[in-house]
């Protein structure tokens, strides 16, 4: 992709002197500390990584059209599902949209030249390749078994795979995360343009803050347990075994206190993109502002103390699962804040269908159909029986995917006009959209009805009776997959051959939207002063009929 | 591949007319579980479709007609910010009393409960009935009795779920974990681990069969181990030279073990506690641990030279011993 980008100079000079014409050479790139050139490095690398973790999800569905299994032995199966979670969790959704669209436009959104400190920013993308790198050799090398929550004593004392490799490659792809976290904050404190009020801040803005308060008091956990981890395994010290001594649910106490908040890493700010979609192609004000911006942070501190949902079936006291229940049934009311604005914001706009617009759209309807199955969990004695279903995989992936791949791929095609200057083929955009859309259902959809039927997940083998709804499943994710090829195309395509986009090819508000595409290595030439609200469209004031 | 995308396809289309999309309710638990799901379906679809509705009714009325459209102005509402807010904290108040104390009914065994033990190990189910019977994979229950399963594991963690039943539970390795259930219909069901347990995780499955109480006194009454788990229990007792010290009466080494189950006892470090399964398991796999006051810690672990399985059996052993063999040996 880096290559592709490094092409753009050669075409005609219609774009001008921008950030990625105005040095050359790997160089240039590998030593940059424009935030512009740091959020392409890390959409080279993340692009890398979901597609590796994709091919596993789809070896995986492939193999389950049997249920004697198709493919592979369960050893390789357990593999695959344990390599495309830790893959996709740890070097895809976290740093999804924060690392990449999150770097690239926080500056632009606020009037900064750059974020606070460029190179705390590049040494947190070399961090994150050396954990990719781990990742990947312990992939290649024979791969891990554990699943992607590592659970002990299976994982310290019983597993013969890479354990070691893998959890030191999150371990130190952490620490991109800590700093990446450090350094939005930072910059959103210190370095808003003049006028720039909190309240005037996009709430994209608003989600990235929230989500760094988790990057910066999560991260530090998953860190120091997997250190914990490495050291029962390596040295037996009894920590987590109960047959040294160690406790094995004090793992999973520590997993999920930052595993739960790591899922709102991934779906806040998806959520801030959506807010942007929504408001730019309805061309209207978000309704309730202030709601939309504290369900976020409220949203960030409810999620620290959750994490015992996660637990409801291991023998915690019925107590410890009472208080858990409510609570996670007391995060739900801020994403539904959110939904019900989204939708009051459509009310009497101009809205227009491009492709990113459909995904937001999309990402609201998957989105709240995962939220709605998030009930079920929350309650006691439903989850008793789905817990560690087919249920709980189609909730989690109606999140993950539906919500935060959903949103991430909208904001690339809503802010791809800013980030080349260039244009892709919209039409093709839609199907992909549509395609990605019907793809997924059919793919998720149906394990809601395994999970309930009773089919536990991680299965490499399963009864025959289950056969249908997993021949479903898969055929859903064939054209899932081809859903998510066929943007890979259209706009590695049209970073050479695409249309000059202009400035604001959306007529989009934000100060991103008015310096020219793309922008200047200084962003902007004065530094603008903000006199007005976010969103601010001008309104027709009569409702169109 | 071909033939294998073929075979999925033909498989598609004789089993379209039957998608299964309900499992079989069971047992006492499942019918309250069900109308739970039913509702929080009920729910789910309400919202989704008032939602979706919403929605392509404004994007079909307010689609863009003309480039240079101009929305109406918004207006924030603090009424309807307050309803959405109320109106789904109500709902999942509700969802959450319905939910929970339904939970608490279903996590407390009736006290006549019969009582069999599990133990998870990589990858089968060892099953074993107090008359005796031991089991792998299998699991005899009588129909209209309130069963309680006690479990635990000799290696990893596992995941005891029978999905008919709507029970499901962790199997730890060094602690007890219990469900119960009442099977209200005979038949077969299936038994699953639902807790990823290494390689032949899947392969940990096995049949539940609920037979007529008449059924399963004979089916016990029939196999070839006739001694019960307290009996072997004794004979690894003396196997393991246990008797030297723990003499009843209270004159050994140790205390005596007559009648000890079930009540409480003054341990080493001042805590009262109860005499129960897991104490008896920590007292011989961790003894220093749980020592009484006015006795040595001259006792050696056993953790290594005795399995999961014994140690159920030499806790039955010591569960038989009854309270009047304890008043009489003083």
């Amino acid at each position: 992709m880096s290559t592709a980008i490094a092409d753009l100079h050669e075409t005609p000079a219609d774009l001008g002197v921008n950030y990625l014409n105005a040095s050359y050479g790997i160089r240039s790139w590998l030593l940059t500390k424009d935030h512009k050139r740091i959020g392409l490095l890390y959409l080279a690398t993340i692009t890398l990584m979901f597609f590796v973790g994709g091919t596993a999800a789809v070896l995986m569905r492939l193999h389950l059209i049997e249920p004697q299994g198709a493919l592979f032995e369960p050893e390789t199966y357990n593999k695959l599902f344990s390599t495309h979670g830790i893959i996709m969790v740890f070097f895809f959704l976290v740093p999804s949209i924060p690392a990449t669209l999150g770097n690239f436009l926080i500056p632009l959104m606020i009037g900064a030249r750059d974020v606070a400190f460029p190179k705390l920013n590049l040494l947190s993308w070399y961090i994150f390749v050396t954990g990719c790198a781990f990742a990947l050799y312990a992939t290649l090398s024979g791969g891990v078994d554990t699943g992607w929550t590592f659970y002990p004593p299976y994982s310290s004392s019983f597993s013969h795979t890479h354990v070691v490799a893998v959890a030191l490659g999150v371990f130190i792809a952490g620490f991109s995360s800590i700093l990446t976290g450090l350094n939005f904050i930072v910059t959103i404190h210190k370095m808003r343009a003049p006028g720039m009020t909190w309240f005037r801040l996009p709430l994209f803005i608003w989600a990235l803050y929230a989500t760094s308060l988790i990057f910066v008091l999560g991260t530090p956990v998953i860190a120091i347990t997997l250190f914990l981890l490495g050291l029962e395994r390596i040295l037996h010290v009894g920590i987590f075994d109960p047959a040294v001594g160690g406790d094995p649910l004090l793992f999973q106490h520590l997993f999920w206190f930052y595993s739960h908040p790591a899922v709102y890493i991934m779906i806040l700010p998806g959520m801030g993109v959506i807010s942007e979609l929504i408001t730019a192609f309805s061309r209207k004000k978000i309704f309730g502002y202030t709601f939309v911006a504290f369900s976020s942070l409220s949203i960030a501190v409810i999620s620290f103390v959750v994490w015992g949902h996660h637990m409801f079936v291991t023998g915690q006291s019925i107590y410890a699962g009472l208080v858990f229940s409510v609570l996670s049934f007391l995060v739900a009311i801020p994403s539904a804040i959110k939904v019900f604005n989204w939708t009051a914001t459509l009310y009497k706009g101009s809205i227009s269908y491009q492709a990113p617009m459909l995904y937001a759209l999309g990402f609201i309807g998957l989105f709240t159909i995962g939220g709605l199955t998030g009930l079920f969990l929350a309650s006691l004695a439903t989850d008793v029986h789905l817990n560690g279903t087919y249920f709980i995989v189609a909730h989690f992936h109606y999140i993950m995917v539906g919500g935060a791949v959903m949103a991430y791929l909208g904001g690339i095609h809503f802010w791809w006009p800013k980030i080349t200057g260039r244009l892709y083929p919209d039409y093709w955009a839609r199907v992909a959209a549509a395609l990605i859309f019907i793809g997924f259902n059919l793919t998720f959809f149906p394990q809601f009805v395994l999970g309930y039927l009773g089919m536990p997940r991680r299965y490499a083998v399963y009864p025959a009776e289950f056969q249908v709804l997993n021949v479903m499943s898969s055929a859903g994710a064939s054209i899932l997959g081809i859903g998510y090829v066929i943007p890979l195309i259209y706009l590695t395509w049209s970073m050479r051959y695409g249309p000059a986009a202009g400035p604001n090819p959306w007529r989009a508000k934000g100060l991103e939207w008015t310096i020219t595409s793309p922008p200047p290595t200084e962003n902007f030439e004065e530094t603008p002063v903000v006199t007005e609200e976010a969103y601010s469209y001008p309104s027709s004031g009569v409702a169109s009929v | 591949m071909t033939g294998l995308i073929q075979s999925g396809l033909s498989s598609v289309t004789a089993g379209a007319a039957m998608i299964p999309l309900q499992p079989p309710a069971a047992s006492t638990i499942a019918g309250g579980v069900d109308k739970l799901y039913y509702v929080l379906s009920g729910i789910t679809a309400f919202f989704a479709v008032l939602i979706f509705s919403i929605i392509f009714y404004f994007m079909v009325k307010y689609r863009r007609r003309s480039d240079d459209e101009q929305a109406a102005p918004t207006h924030t509402s603090m009424a309807l910010e307050l309803t959405w807010t109320i109106i789904p904290s109500i709902i999942c108040a509700v969802l959450f009393v319905w939910a929970s104390a339904l939970y608490v009914r279903n996590a407390r065994p009736p006290a006549a409960s019969n009582e069999i033990f599990v133990i998870g190990k990589q990858w089968m189910w060892h099953i074993q009935h107090p008359e005796g019977p031991r089991e792998i994979d299998e699991l005899h229950v009588p129909a209209g009795v309130p069963v309680k399963l006690t479990m635990t594991s000799q290696d990893v963690i596992h995941d005891f779920y029978i999905p008919a039943f709507r029970v499901k539970k962790d199997v730890l390795p060094g602690r007890y974990t219990s469900i119960w259930f009442e099977a209200t219909e005979t038949g077969t069901f299936h038994l699953f681990c639902a807790q990823y347990c290494g390689t032949n995780h899947s392969q940990m499955i096995g049949w539940v069969y609920v037979m007529t109480p008449t059924d399963y006194a004979s089916w016990l009454a029939g196999g070839e181990q006739t001694e019960s788990m307290a009996q072997q229990g004794e004979r690894l007792f003396s196997q393991f030279g246990c008797g030297t010290c723990h003499v009843s009466g209270g004159s050994g080494r140790g205390p005596s073990l007559s009648g000890i189950y079930g009540k409480p006892e003054k341990l080493q470090n001042g805590q009262p506690q109860v005499v129960d399964e897991a104490l008896i398991r920590q007292a011989i796999v961790n003894p220093n641990s749980v020592r009484m006051p006015g006795y040595e810690a001259i006792m050696p672990t056993y953790q290594g030279q005795i399995n999961e399985e014994q140690v159920l059996q030499l806790i039955a052993y010591v569960k038989s011993l009854a309270s009047e063999e304890r008043t009489n040996g003083k």
